[in-house]
């Protein structure tokens, strides 16, 4: 493969010819903003914040679509480039709402974050802000498309990720929106409620709807599992504010899954805080189920497998185990079943 | 798995889908497919329904429930007929060849075709393109083995990628893709009644000996009772008493009825569950289950691949279920004095040699492993078979056509086939109240001919009656599903379709068959 030199803020840089500026950058650590950019997802040059200079260049070229050439001279953080920059964000937020205190984004708001970090606080430039009805008529997801920025994230994920193609582009100019097939609300479309539109979203765009006014995201503990339905074996975070589950977000580096999910393994969750959960051992005394602690409970188990055992032998007991436990809990099911009862008789769903 | 999800995207150059509507069933591994197919990779499905995995394919194949066996020997039949079949890997690799070749010799196109309604020529297409694909993966799962001839079917498509070559590298292989999260685990953990963990085998002497002395007490050798068995025992009264830990068999289980027969006439039940579920409605004693969310642990996936399950909050009822199991077997003079799911998996894996590499420390720093893993510095298996099979030589075991246990007739006119849909998994996503806000209940699928001849739309109520039992369902008018067949799935309680599904078994796995059996409609 062709090697090309080229320099990056006065480092010398060797990458295979074809690379981009931007992923030139990220290989020596240094980083270009970026908002409709994702490595996960076919680039789009959309958003320009990622504007670099390159030397020769009367323009300001967006380094994650612009290849790299032998000699280059990028310079990524000159006045020139930080002056577009935050011209950018600017007519960003122009015609985005500024009500980041309330915004369940924040925190993980990548347009607030570089706003931020080029001390933009408001916009120079007054004119007609979108007044785009919220949609919120499905449980899952709260699409306000006000706070969306074009990046086309979301038009992306839905058809290179999970392949379901419906989302696209509407209008052209300031009326352009990023929306399904007619414009209808998601639970109307053929929206699948994958959330991987939710998962790539770089503002208060798209978002959790069960996290929204549960907690800021600098607030939240990310615990990696592993999903509990099918046997694809995808893995996500169980976020968690004072020891309580607000929901699920999912994570690049997951082997199998890395950011998609399907819409029982991001939204499923809730079953966890089902009222109907069993709290309390539960003993049937006349034919009704009546609350027992766990002692009485253990006691009983213990004297009655005990007492069959002893009365019918061994072959009399049968343990059904569990597909949807883990392996530890498995492996203590079949070493109880033949270690202690005495026979083989151990299965789970497997076979049904 | 033989091989791993990830070559779907890396690998493979023709994926054979038989039997599984991925895209619902295993959601994120069907993108994965989709992802394939639009950059090119070759996309045969084979499926008696209007699958969405279909409006990707380059074949659709779609035959009668029943005939997967016809349809996989029609296929071998003309690979060997053309010459096309791997010769070097049928010398090297396979025996019993020449039986295999008797057998497809009986299934000629015209034939096939009269068995499986696939035209001839989309039969010899697919063939071809199978055979001369280099890097062809097969998968398949409960449309292949929820059948009375489950283990034949999955050995005609063992025999299929052996005759090719299939076997042993990246982007090949015969992968079932499992159904429930753990069920590859639960069976890697000796969760069965002929082997304990690791596979090995109960009946063996030499592993009696090695978990007698790991575990302290004289150990069973005689195979135990399968799930069907186990509820057929207690119908006799020789099986007494049963432990049921996070299963819910009324509602998953074939011919419920039946089921229920097996738990009332037990003496003594004790149901471990998160919910007071319909098995649970059955015990004596019930223990509240925590979820995954409050458990430490592992799962393994459909690949072999081990991984962490993290505890992320505390268990609602007071206890993880090791926790659970371990004090219940206590307090039978068993003391298990674990201190953590890690200690638990350390023992497991000191007496699996494929897992002996695996340990909590190697899950935390890579994030997963493959077994088979011997050793602490293997790095795990991501395909297997290579060089030779586990048995060492593969062994082509052919079958002819077993046609399904029951099929409609004038009485019971209509087949019924089951399965799972995208919203829910099995019985556990109807707590989940988002879920349940948007599907609610059963849509069983009916062929808009039948719903004309019956005055029914999208909506509207059946009573579905077959010699076991008998649901309503609402229905939805679809051409997913071909005229004289209604599919539906299993999720909601109120309309409990295993009261409807076969008696008929599998007779080497006694899996049920969900996927046919007769039924009658009525309009309600």
């Amino acid at each position: 493969m062709e090697l090309i030199k080229i320099t990056i803020d006065g480092k010398e840089v060797e990458v295979p010819a074809g690379t981009t500026i931007m992923n030139a950058a990220d290989s020596v650590g240094i980083n270009i903003p970026r908002l409709c950019y994702d490595p996960d997802l076919s680039a789009l040059g959309a958003c320009r914040l990622c504007v670099v200079e390159v030397k020769g260049n009367r323009l300001l070229p967006a380094s994650c679509v612009t290849p790299v050439f032998p000699g280059m001279v990028v310079n990524t953080n000159s006045p020139a480039v930080v002056e577009a920059r935050k011209t950018i964000l600017e007519l960003l937020v122009a015609n985005h709402p500024l009500d980041c205190m309330t915004c369940d984004k924040l925190g993980n708001c990548k347009l607030a974050d570089y706003c931020y970090q080029y001390g933009v606080k408001e916009s120079p430039f007054v004119g007609e802000k979108h007044e785009y009805a919220i949609d919120d008529t499905n449980p899952f997801i709260l699409r306000d498309l006000n706070k969306c920025i074009l990046c086309g994230a979301c038009v992306r994920a839905c058809e290179e990720m999970t392949g379901q193609d419906n989302l696209s582009y509407l209008n052209r100019g300031f009326h352009r929106k990023a929306t399904t097939a007619g414009d209808v609300d998601y639970i109307d479309s053929d929206c699948v409620f994958c959330g991987q539109c939710v998962a790539v979203c770089p503002t208060g765009a798209l978002q959790e709807k069960t996290m929204v006014g549960q907690g800021r995201r600098w607030e939240i503990e990310r615990v990696r599992t592993t999903c509990p339905f099918c046997g694809t074996g995808c893995n996500f975070d169980l976020a968690v504010k004072n020891g309580k589950i607000i929901g699920v977000l999912s994570n690049p580096d997951s082997t199998v899954n890395q950011r998609s999910l399907c819409v029982k393994g991001r939204f499923g969750w809730d079953f966890i805080y089902n009222e109907k959960r069993l709290t309390t051992p539960l003993i049937k005394k006349n034919g009704k189920f009546e609350e027992a602690s766990w002692d009485e409970a253990f006691d009983l188990i213990a004297q009655r497998f005990g007492e069959i055992k002893a009365q019918y032998g061994s072959e009399s007991f049968a343990a059904l185990s569990s597909a949807r436990c883990t392996n530890e809990e498995n492996y203590l099911v079949q070493k109880f079943t033949r270690a202690v009862m005495g026979n083989n008789n151990v299965d789970h769903c497997a076979r049904t | 798995m033989t091989n791993a999800i990830s070559e779907i995207t890396t690998d493979a150059e023709l994926m054979f889908l038989i039997g599984t509507n991925t895209t619902e069933a295993h959601p994120v591994t069907g993108y994965k497919m989709r992802q394939a197919a639009r950059r090119g990779c070759k996309l045969v499905v084979c499926d008696p329904r209007h699958i969405d995995l279909v409006d990707e394919a380059d074949y659709w194949l779609r035959q009668k429930p029943g005939t997967d066996i016809p349809l996989i020997n029609g296929l071998m039949h003309i690979i060997i007929k053309e010459g096309l079949e791997d010769k070097k890997f049928i010398e090297e690799r396979t025996e019993n060849y020449e039986a295999l070749k008797a057998t497809v010799e009986n299934y000629p196109p015209e034939y096939v075709e009269e068995l499986t309604g696939i035209p001839v020529d989309v039969l010899y297409d697919v063939a071809r393109l199978y055979a001369t694909t280099d890097r062809a993966m097969i998968f398949y799962t409960l449309g292949i083995t929820e059948h009375i001839c489950g283990t034949r079917n999955v050995m005609s498509l063992a025999n299929l990628a052996m005759l090719t070559g299939h076997m042993g590298r990246a982007g090949v292989g015969v992968c079932p893709i499992r159904g429930q999260n753990n069920v590859q685990g639960a069976c890697d953990m000796g969760a069965l009644p002929n082997v304990y963990q690791g596979y090995q085998n109960v009946a063996l002497p030499a592993v009696k000996e090695k978990f007698e002395k790991a575990w302290g007490r004289p150990m069973p050798d005689k195979i135990g009772l399968k799930i069907p068995e186990m509820f057929e025992a207690a119908h006799e009264g020789s099986v007494k008493a049963m432990y049921i830990l996070g299963e819910n068999p009324v509602l998953t289980d074939p011919n419920s009825h039946h089921i229920r027969g097996g738990l009332e006439a037990l003496e003594f039940l004790v149901v471990q569950e998160l919910f007071l579920t319909e098995t649970a409605e059955y015990a004596d004693v019930v223990l509240p289950a925590a979820s995954f969310a409050e458990c430490d642990g592992t799962f393994s996936n459909t690949e072999r691949r081990v991984q962490r399950v993290r505890k992320a909050i505390e268990p609602i009822p007071g206890r993880a279920n090791w926790q659970t199991i371990c004090e219940m077997v206590s307090r039978m003079g068993y003391p298990l004095n674990y201190e953590s799911p890690r200690e638990i998996w350390d023992e497991m894996a000191s007496l699996a040699p494929s897992m002996a590499g695996i340990n909590y420390d190697r899950l935390e720093e890579l994030g997963s492993l493959q077994w088979p893993c011997p050793t602490t510095d293997h790095p795990g298996t991501q395909f297997m078979h290579v060089g030779k099979f586990t048995r060492g030589l593969g062994l082509f075991q052919p079958s002819d056509h077993i046609p399904p246990g029951e099929m409609p007739d004038e009485e019971y006119p209509f087949l019924l086939s089951t399965g799972r849909i995208l919203q829910h998994y099995n019985v556990t996503t109807p707590y989940s109240k988002g879920i349940m806000s948007v599907w609610d209940k059963e849509m069983a699928e009916l062929n808009p001919a039948d719903a004309e001849k019956m005055g029914v739309k999208t909506g509207d109520k059946l009573k579905v009656t077959s010699r076991r039992g008998e649901v309503v369902t609402a229905i939805r008018v679809t051409d997913r599903v071909m005229p004289g067949i209604i599919w539906m799935s299993f999720h909601y309680s109120e309309t409990p379709t295993n009261a409807l599904t076969s008696h008929h078994l599998d007779p080497m796995t006694g899996t049920g068959e969900y996927k046919v059996c007769a039924v009658k409609l009525e309009k309600i």
